[in-house]
């Protein structure tokens, strides 16, 4: 099984003298999953502690910009990737749901963290037990906090899931 | 200095207070809800209370009387805490507002209302303020299902 996403096959031109690219080939699907995959802008929804590994994840040691994923949107109409950081509660979800509504497509969906992803140990009247109870996750990053790496693998993994995916973008006429 | 107070207070509120109890240097009076405002109005005047830290409550379920309002006071002139609980039953959980003393106390109730569902007489605003507009019931009494939850929003299927 290939874990992360293949690089576009680019054929240079053979008969070439300064073998410079003067066509490449590749499927539609994935030049615009290519391009979507290195630009995945972050709204960071930073509720808890989780926040403290964000930032530690997001500064320079470990870097997501080398993913194209670094520059935190602080409007959800320009971010491409909802990070729901830390516990939501009841009270909150409201606003996640309307954070999330208000993000253009594409967008993806990111629970950073076990209390994003299920909750955690707060199993009570106050906390959700999960974002996907609200909003559709594309990728779930478990740890309490999770490591700088697993953020990491995490941001690979949506990567490879955009590479893949089908984008509706294209059309006949493109 | 703290000892002395101690024993100060000890013999001016006992008569009004019942009997008091040394925790952790720490002095707990248990009263009749009606005391309650005048013996902290007494520690505010009189005794150089000036900080309101607290107030809570304990379920003693099963109990009667079932609940205990837990105040608790500090004062920055003797460096002293003291604590006062106030039992009240599960019929008619209410005990005075401090408001007309300690402005802080506002916060502090509505809190303790949410949680336990104590009124407090004289606090004019007792909203929801960690809990939200439509919560049913008071989540820290024991008889609260540990897992019921009340969303605000719908859930995907």
């Amino acid at each position: 099984m290939t874990m992360y996403a293949r690089t576009i096959p680019i054929a240079a031109a053979a008969h070439s003298k300064d073998a410079s690219f003067e066509y490449l080939t590749t499927r539609k699907d994935e030049l615009i999953g290519w391009a979507r995959k290195f630009s995945i802008f972050p709204y960071p929804f930073v509720t808890a502690c989780c926040a403290m590994e964000f930032m530690s994840v997001s500064a320079s040691p470990y870097d997501t910009d080398r993913f194209g994923a670094a520059l935190p949107r602080f409007s959800p109409r320009q971010a491409d990737l909802l990070m729901v950081v830390g516990t939501v509660t009841h009270k909150q979800a409201p606003v996640l749901l309307k954070v999330y509504e208000q993000m253009c497509e594409p967008k993806w969906v990111m629970a950073f963290g076990v209390c994003a992803t299920s909750g955690g140990f707060y199993q009570n009247y106050a906390a959700l037990p999960g974002i996907d109870k609200v909003v559709p996750v594309d990728v779930y990053i478990p740890g309490c906090p999770p490591r700088p790496e697993m953020v990491i693998d995490g941001i690979m993994q949506l990567q490879e899931k955009i590479a893949r995916s089908s984008h509706p973008i294209i059309t006949k006429s493109f | 200095m703290a000892s002395t107070l101690l024993d100060t207070l000890q013999q001016e509120l006992v008569p009004a207070a019942g009997p008091a109890a040394l925790s952790h240097g720490m002095l707990v009076f248990t009263l009749a809800p009606a005391e309650l405002l005048p013996t902290v109005g007494r520690l505010q005047r009189e005794f150089a209370f000036d900080i309101f830290l607290d107030v809570t409550a304990v379920d003693w379920l099963g109990q009667t009387p079932r609940f205990e309002v837990v105040h608790h006071f500090y004062s920055t002139v003797h460096k002293l805490r003291v604590r006062l609980k106030t039992r009240v039953p599960e019929a008619d959980p209410c005990v005075d507002s401090l408001v007309p003393l300690y402005g802080s106390a506002a916060f502090m109730e509505r809190e303790c209302h949410d949680m336990y569902g104590i009124a407090f007489h004289g606090n004019a605003d007792l909203r929801p303020i960690l809990l939200y507009e439509g919560f049913v019931g008071h989540p820290l009494r024991k008889d609260y299902p540990k897992q019921q939850e009340q969303p605000l929003v719908p859930y995907r299927t």
